[in-house]
């Protein structure tokens, strides 16, 4: 069996309008330090910018930070969005000030997984490395 | 941390992908284009036979503009507006955005799409981020394929934007038929140095923050550096205000214009040709590698030899496998 | 009048000056054991670096205070921000506080408000109403105002890019009132440059923003003279993941480009620079904290003093505002957040601020509830009534550490700043990034300090517990921002049409000009244009910064 050498891409955007970048920065550069390719959006995206931008730069998962509570409106949008444009094997990851209680109501809407402030960037990064497995094993499979 | 290295080995995709892939990069499909890139910048395999389905007429048709100058001079902003005006033309573009890799990770953060995505949204827009992966060879051959497709594509004008002036971007920069140099004023020291190299490299001179004082002088001092070399620096430097949207459309039309006169002196084909052999180089280099890196690593380990020797011994090995 | 020791000039010169002017809060302060609690400590001998370094409170360099009798005289103002989705909600509460005998008001405004977008627009679906009210009309400010008298209250607004939009609406409220300019009092914070470095609601580049603010001071300065043009903000830049020095030198090298652009524009030094406030963040170190309030009032000082040449001592003085550190807080364990923003708010007291906003401990879930807004406050009232430290002036002063800490953060601000003034200036360092690299490269080192539990934050990495029982949480509902612009719906049907294009054309063609944009926007809100309508106008002549 042949194999090859594929870093992960992943792509990490702030929907909605709250320039509070700190995590999603700290969250790109700590997975680059883990080897990952990070392309990173920037603030103030729409979901549909997100999901366009995800499919052209062909990411294995994207990741949302959201700090003014507009998540459960803007992350399920990004599903949505991905959906449109016949998408449905790029896992979606949120984050920020989310609370519990949202927390299944973002799964149900096609969300991976959701991380509260105070996770161990371990978890956060395994997530994305899980991720990233996954679509590539549905690629491999699936095709 | 215990987490395995995310530049693991995973599955090939089958056969059937690739004939889908190319089937669906005739109608421009943004999926397959990026699918497609992923493989060659992964030295998959299947990239052959994309790389063969690829349009010749599209790719020879297309131009190819490098834009590069150090930071802060607002190249990002300027791409940005070239693209707007590219697209009032109803041109398709594609973009390819250089970053570095991380030496120590080889990880990278992708940060120019930030000022793309007003395009977001546009399909005639085809951004592409692309980390050096720490082999500037290999990015450059990566690089060329990804023009190719965009080209092939339908993409009429293709973009590449490389972050800093080093010597390594300037290699990348050498896929391009016209390198233009974004400076601004305010950068003093920095012109200065670069000065001397300036112009083995660009070909023209974008002087953005017109609105800036400064400006002018920046002007008529590199004017100055085309007309030493005999070239009329009128042509050769534009000013702009890329924040402002100003002077974009004059920028496009010096570069249009310096682009018809290297097609028609055959300067456009000489550099297509030098860029060829150079990726031919790379791609032949980059097929061995995985291959001699194994050859090497079987070496029987002697301290005291020397690796040029080792090399030598390792190239007789990896032809007698291949004969 | 003879006197012996510059101690003694200073009690019986601006000592008694301001204490005949505004007594102190009580005749005699007292120990609990009833002993005599000393107004000011100073060393035995008063000597020359004692004067050029420390100098006595309210006396240039002022790094023992910019009061003479700092809270013996009046306790700091107990400012709490607070957000409502609608503007009759926001309505209701200000009424309320101005019957409890609160004389402050302080106003949050929505995302959508604060980039200069209507309720309206795609950009701003799910956001509408979130961190605070919004404002697309004047419409919505008059009835954010409804029935409170604007020239009896003072109001801090926290808006920036378009604070001229909305400083505009509420001049034209107050004059709907029958209230002039000239009675109104309050602050904006106004501070742009630190949106493009750490805040992230810009919407102008750079060098059009600063036009914008200096039309702002110098429209006030002749017609809102009791109004602070500006609140100069580290706050954000802190809250962003910088180092204490940073926030004090990035805040200052902020301070400095404003003054100077103001200057370039032609504005008189002593006029403006008193109405100039700051605004900076308190964390969880203690006595760094300390130090770095008396480090920025000293330098702010010298730098008026020896680089803009101020002679008015108002020019010189630092007055700040002190919030507690948001991103200190944390999920878990919210109770815990309760003694951390005690040990904040104590430092910014023993550090000397003007007024204080205590954070309430479940803001890391979502916006406070009114239980946690109560609890917050009643910290500042613990400190100020029972703690005993606002009974003497600057009680830090002399302490080895603290000189020491004030000394080194001072001089690491001066490095950084002449850096700054070294490549270009403050725009051009946001331009290509260096001031954002630094603060990004602070954060990611205290973060990574955290995960490798170099750092123990409690509850976090460490001393962590199962937690059941989750707090109560206020949630904004999702009606608000249907009807919130449907009320814009009907007053964009309900005003005429025709005379908000003609003032809107008008203030395009001004912005064209270097002419002064306050009196263009005024005319332009009281035809009903929207925040977002004249945002666009000027979106289209200035362009938009990106990132």
């Amino acid at each position: 069996m042949e194999k090859i050498n594929r870093p992960y891409r992943v792509l990490v955007g702030k929907p909605g309008l709250d320039g509070h970048d700190r995590g999603a920065k700290f969250i790109a550069r700590a997975l680059r330090d883990e080897g990952f390719e990070v392309i990173y959006t920037g603030i103030r995206r729409t979901p549909d910018e997100i999901a366009a931008a995800a499919i052209q730069e062909d990411v294995a998962a994207i990741g949302l930070s959201s700090l003014s509570g507009a998540h459960l409106k803007l992350f399920p949008e990004v599903v949505k969005a991905l959906e449109r444009r016949g998408v449905t094997d790029i896992p979606v990851i949120g984050g920020g000030v989310i609370p519990e209680d949202d927390i299944p109501t973002l799964i149900a809407a096609g969300l991976t997984e959701i991380f509260t402030p105070g996770t161990p960037a371990d978890t956060i990064i395994n997530a994305f490395a899980e991720a990233c497995r996954k679509h590539f094993a549905a690629q491999g499979d699936n095709h | 941390m215990l987490l395995p290295r995310p530049a693991e080995n995973i599955l090939l995709l089958k056969v059937t992908t690739i004939s889908t892939i190319i089937e669906r990069l005739k109608d421009n499909d943004p999926r397959a284009m990026a699918r497609a890139i992923s493989l060659v910048e992964n030295n998959d395999p299947a990239s052959r036979e994309i790389l063969a389905s690829l349009d010749r007429e599209s790719i020879k048709s297309s131009l190819v503009l490098g834009i590069t100058g150090p930071p802060g001079a607002g190249k990002s902003t300027l791409t940005s507006q070239l693209i707007s005006l590219l697209r009032q033309q109803n041109q398709r573009v594609g973009i390819i955005a250089i970053d570095p890799s991380s030496p120590i990770s080889g990880g990278a953060i992708l940060g120019d799409r930030v000022r793309m995505m007003d395009h977001a949204l546009d399909p005639d827009v085809v951004v592409r981020s692309m980390a050096t992966r720490g082999r500037l060879g290999g990015l450059c051959a990566s690089a060329g394929a990804a023009v190719r497709i965009m080209a092939s594509c339908g993409c009429r004008y293709i973009l590449i934007e490389t972050v800093g002036v080093g010597q390594s971007e300037m290699d990348i920069v050498s896929l391009a038929d016209i390198t233009l140099m974004v400076l601004a004023p305010g950068f003093g020291d920095d012109i200065q140095a670069m000065k001397a190299g300036l112009l083995e490299v660009a070909d023209m001179i974008a002087v953005n923050k017109s609105d800036l004082p400064g400006a002018e002088g920046l002007c008529l001092d590199m004017e100055q550096l085309f007309h030493q070399r005999n070239m009329d620096g009128r042509q050769h430097v534009v000013k702009v205000a890329a924040s402002l949207g100003q002077d974009i459309d004059k920028l496009l039309e010096a570069i249009r214009s310096l682009a018809d006169q290297h097609d028609l002196k055959g300067e456009k084909d000489r550099r297509r040709q030098i860029a060829l052999k150079r990726e031919t180089l790379d791609w032949a280099l980059e097929t061995m590698r995985p291959e001699l890196a194994v050859i090497i690593q079987k070496l029987q380990s002697d301290q005291g030899c020397d690796p040029r020797v080792n090399a030598e011994t390792a190239i007789t090995e990896f032809i007698k496998k291949n004969t | 009048m003879k006197t012996d020791t510059p101690f003694t000039d200073w009690q019986e010169n601006e000592l008694a000056k301001s204490i005949s002017r505004f007594p102190e809060r009580r005749e005699k302060f007292t120990t609990h054991g009833g002993a005599e609690v000393q107004r000011l400590a100073v060393p035995e001998e008063i000597d020359n670096k004692y004067l050029t370094e420390l100098g006595f409170p309210g006396k240039y360099p002022y790094t023992r205070g910019v009061q003479p009798t700092m809270y013996r005289g009046r306790l700091w103002t107990m400012r709490q921000y607070a957000g409502f989705s609608t503007a009759a909600e926001s309505n209701k509460r200000y009424r309320y506080l101005l019957d409890q005998g609160t004389t402050g008001l302080s106003v949050a405004f929505d995302l959508p408000t604060q980039i200069g977008y209507d309720s309206d627009d795609a950009i701003s679906s799910g956001e509408v109403g979130k961190v605070g009210v919004a404002i697309d009309t004047m419409a919505d400010m008059e009835t954010l105002f409804s029935e409170i008298p604007l020239d009896k209250i003072s109001t801090s607004m926290t808006i920036n890019s378009p604070a001229i939009v909305l400083l505009a609406m509420y001049v034209a409220v107050a004059e709907k009132q029958g209230v002039s300019a000239d009675k109104l009092r309050g602050t904006i914070q106004n501070d742009v440059l630190k949106e493009y470095i750490a805040r992230g609601t810009y919407i102008f580049p750079p060098r059009p923003s600063l036009r914008l603010i200096t039309n702002i001071f110098q429209w006030c300065s002749s017609n809102t003279p009791s109004f602070n043009t500006i609140s100069i903000s580290g706050y954000h830049i802190r809250e962003a993941g910088s180092t204490a020095a940073q926030e004090v030198a990035f805040t200052l090298a902020n301070g400095m480009t404003y003054v100077q652009t103001a200057l370039d524009a032609g504005l008189e030094l002593d006029v403006f620079a008193r109405r100039l406030a700051f605004f900076f963040n308190a964390h969880n170190n203690l006595l760094e904290e300390v130090a770095k309030f008396r480090a920025a009032r000293r330098m702010w000082a010298k730098i008026m003093q020896d680089h803009f040449g101020a002679t008015n001592p108002a020019s010189k003085m630092l007055r700040f505002h002190t919030q507690t550190a948001g991103a200190s807080l944390t999920a878990q364990q919210v109770n815990n957040n309760i003694v951390r923003v005690t040990i904040q708010a104590l430092a910014a007291v023993l550090g000397g601020t003007q007024s204080l906003h205590t954070n309430s401990r479940d803001e890391a879930l979502s916006l406070p509830t009114e239980e946690s807004v109560r609890i917050a406050l009643r910290t500042q009232q613990i400190i100020a009534h029972e703690s005993g430290v606002a009974d003497t002036i600057d009680p830090f002063a002399g302490s080895y550490y603290i000189e020491e800490l004030t000394n080194r953060i001072e001089a690491e601000a001066e490095d950084l700043i002449a850096k700054i003034e070294d490549k270009g200036g403050v725009v051009a360092c946001i331009e290509d990034g260096f001031i954002q690299r630094q603060i990004e490269n602070a954060a990611y080192e205290y973060q990574k300090d955290i995960e490798s539990k170099d750092r123990i934050i409690v509850g976090v990495n460490e001393f962590m517990i199962e937690e059941d029982q989750k707090p109560e949480l206020l949630r904004v509902k999702p009606e608000v921002e249907e009807a919130q612009v449907a009320n814009l719906r009907r007053v964009k049907q309900e005003r005429n049409n025709e005379l908000v294009a003609k003032r809107l054309s008008e203030l395009r063609q001004c912005a064209g000009t270097d002419q002064n944009l306050m009196e263009p926007i005024l005319a332009a809100v009281r035809s009903y244009a929207s925040l977002g309508e004249i945002c666009k106008e000027l979106r289209s002549v200035f362009g938009e910064y990106r990132d």
